[in-house]
């Protein structure tokens, strides 16, 4: 790991709250995430990726767009390692990284429909608007 | 004025690698009192404690200090070797050196001060012993035994093999615990009741044993050798005497709506009901939550049927007062509630069951009188996906799970998955873990042959949810090998619950004041050295009680108690603890506050004369203390208002000397 890795990782770590060494690695974040066909790392990945220092493939990977912030593997991890923060981390991580986000707080409203829970409504603004 | 001796360990580097023992040796050398001084690499072996002895006799040592571990380690050691050199084995301190000082600090300097500190203050105190003697108590030869699932069942026919008698309190009418309900014991297969089934008939026909069932603990007073327990019998309105156990009652009774919960509330019993065929003692009992006879004085079917006139309505429970010598707890464990895992629908479909559930359904004496069903159709399932840890090693949330790994899921779930595949080849059985722990005597073995010789799929990952969809199950897991999310269509889905103690024993604990950890389960008095006592005397643990355990575990543990408890038994008399509180009865004002604060009842106030100055007696009220039943804890010398109430080698001056010489 070189220093620059090191520190991001250690960033993300820290603006998350998050433990990564707290996962047993059971699998049950990837096994409840109703997104995770269309991610190409999965929460589990996170999780382990994360903790190894392995995070450039994260910020390049469209899978931190595709995590709706439902909070179901935070919900139901039995470690409490809370996974969904840690793609929020490298999101944000990402986000400032560019200076710029592939969507825009004002093109929110048309792509929302009535399935779309509230909490990931919140999120998405919250996320788009920095 | 004393001669002392200071005995500096090295415990190898355990305490010289933080503490300058040399330095030590050489400050301590300098206190009042002190005529000999030095140190040692293991001052707790042959060549260490010779060391003592020889300084006792040489330097004519009055008292010695050693600086070494904890006095819970050593202390009794090294009373010994001052016992064998002549010296009174009270006039020995310990200045823990190590789990204190050398064990917490990581610089030498400071650790050293700190060493040579606890040493002045050990010095001090020995400066102000006296020789004690302990007195003897009686041992009531006559144990027991809380709990009469296996591990109560192994120990009390231990015990009542080696010539004591034993008493069982069960608060289920019939003893045989959990083991009674499964069907089938892993690794070897041999059927639960074939081989748990002929030790209760012992158990019952054994003329040492008593068997309290629908019985609970009340009371506990006294201590070890010694102990006064009052035992709950609660009214089951039946004579117990009487009662041939012939089941008429229980066929009779118009009452079928009781959920049966020897069998998980599967299926259902009578209001009158005998738990199953083989309990012991074999006597019918009446649930008064759901008599209409109890709750409305009108019905008495069973009290018409029955031939031997053994329905007693009026019966009330019974207090049942007895000394025991020993008490070994073995109150077991209960599988969590899984109503908190929303996740998998417990809570809605019937088809999403608890392991123990599943054992009831695959025994032939259970709801489906063995035949592997769906609780809800009672269709024959094709696709069974077993979950493990649930619960288990759960740190998010206290409430949902246990921390800790249950010991005894993956190889029942094994036992499962390979007993269905053999029995219904054509179904499909998914076993979903985090890692399979097989750490036993054939028990890997038996793991790989599920896998290898009857395809059990063994899948590497945890399941997220289970939704009821029409009457299947679809359950969505992550492979994590595969790198994949699962969708599998399943009509039975089987809960490795978690296992917890049985909400008894916390009550139970109190009443012991024996220690339990922060999961309920009971502490032992040391976890590998002492594993089958707790640090209360005269307690001792069997089996689940104590942590998560199988039943060859429980076993061994339950004869290993057997043994330490008649070990214990053996002794006609216990030589007490000398450190016991002690009034002066010129000093005492007879204000009863010492009695009142006395957890076990030592104090009792007496009536005295009393010479007064001018040569008149008078009689005055003052404090005795009973020192076989004192237990040395100093709750009455903090009350005592005129400081007449003292602890024999705690005196409230030596604590002073101490603190003074710490302070120094």
């Amino acid at each position: 790991m070189n220093n620059s890795t090191e520190n991001l990782q250690k960033e993300i770590i820290r603006s998350s709250g998050v433990n990564p060494k707290k996962c047993m690695r059971c699998g049950k974040c990837s096994a409840t995430c109703p997104a995770y066909d269309e991610m190409e790392y999965h929460p589990h990945q996170f999780v382990y990726m994360v903790e190894n220092g392995d995070i450039q493939p994260l910020l390049e990977s469209k899978s931190l767009f595709q995590c709706l912030t439902c909070f179901a593997c935070i919900e139901r991890c039995p470690r409490g390692v809370e996974p969904a923060k840690l793609v929020e981390a490298v999101r944000l991580a990402v986000i400032r990284k560019q200076g710029a986000n592939h969507l825009k707080a004002d093109d929110i409203p048309a792509l929302l429909d009535e399935d779309m829970p509230q909490q990931a409504i919140v999120s998405a603004l919250r996320k788009y608007s920095k | 004025m004393q001669r002392i001796g200071v005995f500096v360990c090295w415990c190898g580097s355990n305490i010289a690698g933080t503490v300058d023992v040399q330095a030590v040796s050489d400050a301590l050398q300098n206190e009042p009192g002190v005529v000999f001084s030095t140190n040692y690499q293991y001052m707790c072996s042959q060549a260490g404690q010779d060391i003592i002895k020889n300084a006792i006799a040489e330097h004519k040592l009055t008292g010695i200090v050693v600086c070494s571990c904890s006095p819970r380690m050593h202390e009794a050691t090294f009373r010994k070797t001052a016992a064998a050199a002549g010296l009174n084995p009270y006039m020995v301190e310990i200045a823990n050196i190590r789990e204190q000082c050398s064990w917490v600090h990581k610089d030498m300097p400071t650790g050293t001060e700190k060493a040579i500190i606890l040493g002045k203050a050990a010095v001090a105190k020995v400066n102000l012993n006296a020789p004690l003697k302990p007195g003897e108590s009686p041992v009531t030869k006559r144990a027991l035994v809380i709990g009469g699932g296996i591990a109560g069942i192994q120990t009390a026919l231990d015990i009542a093999e080696a010539g004591f008698p034993v008493d069982i309190v069960e608060k289920k009418p019939t003893i045989g615990g959990k083991m009674a309900q499964l069907d089938k014991t892993f690794p070897t297969l041999d059927c639960a009741a074939c081989i748990l089934t002929p030790k209760m008939v012992d158990v019952a026909q054994n003329e040492n044993i008593r068997i309290f069932s629908y019985s609970e603990v009340e009371e506990v007073g006294g201590f070890v050798g010694n102990f006064d327990v009052k035992i709950r019998k609660k009214a089951r309105f039946v004579n117990e005497d009487i009662c041939t156990g012939c089941g008429i009652c229980t066929e009779k009774c118009p009452q079928k709506k009781v959920p049966n919960e020897f069998n998980l509330g599967m299926d259902n019993r009578r209001a009158i009901y005998i738990p199953f065929a083989q309990a012991v003692p074999k006597v019918a009992t009446i649930d008064a939550d759901y008599c209409t006879m109890l709750k409305t004085g009108k019905c008495g079917v069973c009290s018409k049927v029955c031939t031997a006139g053994a329905i007693d309505y009026t019966q009330k429970d019974e207090i049942i007062e007895e000394k025991y010598g020993a008490i070994v707890a073995a109150t077991g464990f209960n599988p969590i509630s899984m109503d908190k895992f929303d996740e998998y629908a417990y809570n809605q479909s019937k088809d999403v069951i608890t392991s123990l559930e599943f054992e009831r359904l695959t025994n032939a004496a259970g709801p489906s009188a063995g035949k592997l069903v769906r609780p809800s159709d009672g269709k024959h399932p094709h696709t069974i996906v077993f979950v493990q840890c649930v619960g288990s090693r759960c740190a998010a949330c206290a409430e949902k799970g246990k921390e800790y790994c249950s010991k005894i899921c993956c190889m029942y779930t094994a036992k499962h998955a390979m007993l269905t595949r053999d029995k219904y080849p054509d179904t499909d059985v998914y076993v979903f873990y985090i890692d399979v722990r097989t750490p036993g005597k054939a028990f890997d073995e038996f793991y790989r042959r599920a896998v290898e010789e009857y395809g059990v799929h063994y899948i590497k990952g945890m399941v997220g949810k289970v939704s009821p969809e029409g009457d299947k199950l679809m359950v969505q897991a992550s492979d994590l090998l595969a790198n994949k999310q699962l969708h599998i269509e399943a009509d039975l889905v089987v809960l490795a619950a978690a296992i917890e103690p049985d909400k008894s024993a916390r009550p139970l604990a109190t009443q012991l004041t024996a220690s339990m950890d922060t999961n309920d389960f009971f502490t032992e008095a040391h976890p590998k050295l002492r594993p089958v006592e707790s640090p209360t005397a005269g307690v001792f643990l069997s089996g689940t009680c104590q942590g998560p355990k199988d039943i060859p575990e429980t076993v061994s543990q339950a004869s290993a108690a057997a043994a330490k408890v008649i070990g214990l038994l053996a002794k006609d008399k216990l030589t007490g603890n000398p450190c016991v509180a002690g009034s002066d009865e010129l000093m005492c004002n007879g204000c009863s506050s010492c009695e009142r604060v006395c957890p076990y009842g030592a104090i009792t106030y007496v009536d005295k004369e009393f010479r007064m100055p001018d040569r008149t007696t008078r009689v005055r009220r003052v404090a005795s203390v009973n020192e076989a039943v004192c237990q040395g804890c100093g709750a009455c010398t903090v009350a005592c208002p005129s400081g007449a109430m003292d602890l024999k080698g705690f005196a409230t001056k030596q604590i002073i000397a101490e603190v003074d010489a710490i302070c120094r």
